[in-house]
């Protein structure tokens, strides 16, 4: 059975999604700052657990987040943590973390994941 | 007579202030305040990288205080509404000032003046330790970050948290935090 893909409209606390399994591409971008995280990326990280048992040998994954709250900083983890173990299964897993120029906040927040789930990351200044 | 609530909330809406409110913590209210202050930082030209740490801070603060609310009994409904709650952002000299307020239940603040005492005592590095450790190792609650927020506003902004723990009767505190971001926090 074929995957659906996941296409999420941005809204001001909300991020964009698309994930998509015949192109193995995972992005989130915009704002993530909800009061509850949990109800917004539950679908997200079940999606991912089903990718894991079937991916593509290479999946690109986009983050580029403009804000972040700490409610949703545990949720991006556990899609990290789902990237990691599809990358421990010998497969490509390619991490982008983009942040907006001189953000350095944002920088850091993608080397503390970077040193939790041991994939490296690309980070890349968007630089206006 | 134990502490007055509104002579606090007076004293905080003095100066150069961004927003000031009293009333029910609610998502609409954050929502509101949020754009409130994106809109006054922008209206000042300020610094992007300030901007975006105000904004940052200013989100989780308040995230916090909707958390973490305590109602007082139902007798004191005519006077406090449900999920009452203080917010102030204001300028002061160079830096932006985000006071909320809350009631907390009493057993409550030997737990959270441990826990901001712990913060003010780290160094960046060890709150950047302590943050890792936090985000990797706990449960999230339904709650939310699960104990992260008051981590992520000491890292972001440099600064101490102050903080007062008002008595109102024998069973309430009311909670006062005092946030700065300034322009050395970036």
């Amino acid at each position: 059975m074929e995957l659906e893909p996941i296409n999420i409209e941005g809204t001001p606390k909300t991020p964009s999604v698309k994930f998509n399994a015949e192109e193995g591409i995972i992005e989130i971008k915009g704002r993530s700052i909800p009061e509850n995280s949990i109800e917004f990326y539950k679908p997200l990280v079940d999606w991912l657990e089903e990718y894991k048992k079937n991916p593509l040998d290479k999946t690109v994954v986009n983050i580029q987040l403009e804000y972040f709250n700490t409610s949703s900083s545990k949720c991006i983890l556990d899609v990290f943590k789902k990237l990691e173990a599809i990358h421990k299964a010998k497969n490509e897993v390619e991490i982008n973390w983009y942040y907006e120029e001189d953000d350095e906040d944002m920088l850091e927040a993608g080397e503390d994941y970077e040193s939790i789930i041991r994939i490296p990351f690309k980070m890349i200044e968007i630089v206006e | 007579m134990g502490f007055n609530v509104d002579d606090f909330f007076k004293e905080l809406d003095g100066g150069h202030v961004l927003l000031s409110y009293k009333g029910s913590i609610t998502t609409e209210i954050i929502n509101h305040a949020l754009d409130v202050v994106e809109g006054k930082l922008q209206e000042y030209n300020e610094d992007v990288k300030l901007r975006k740490k105000v904004y940052n801070v200013l989100v989780e603060s308040l995230q916090n205080l909707y958390h973490h609310i305590d109602d007082l009994p139902e007798d004191y409904r005519d006077e406090y509404e449900s999920r009452f709650g203080v917010l102030v952002v204001s300028r002061v000299d160079d830096s932006y000032k985000i006071a909320t307020g809350n009631f907390i239940r009493s057993e409550k603040i030997k737990y959270l003046k441990d826990k901001i005492d712990k913060i003010n005592s780290l160094s960046r590095e060890e709150l950047k330790d302590m943050y890792k450790f936090i985000l990797n190792h706990q449960k999230i609650s339904d709650k939310g970050g699960g104990g992260l927020g008051l981590v992520d506003i000491a890292r972001k902004t440099g600064n101490k948290l102050n903080y007062v723990f008002h008595n109102f009767n024998n069973d309430y505190y009311f909670f006062n935090l005092d946030v700065f971001v300034s322009e050395k926090s970036s």
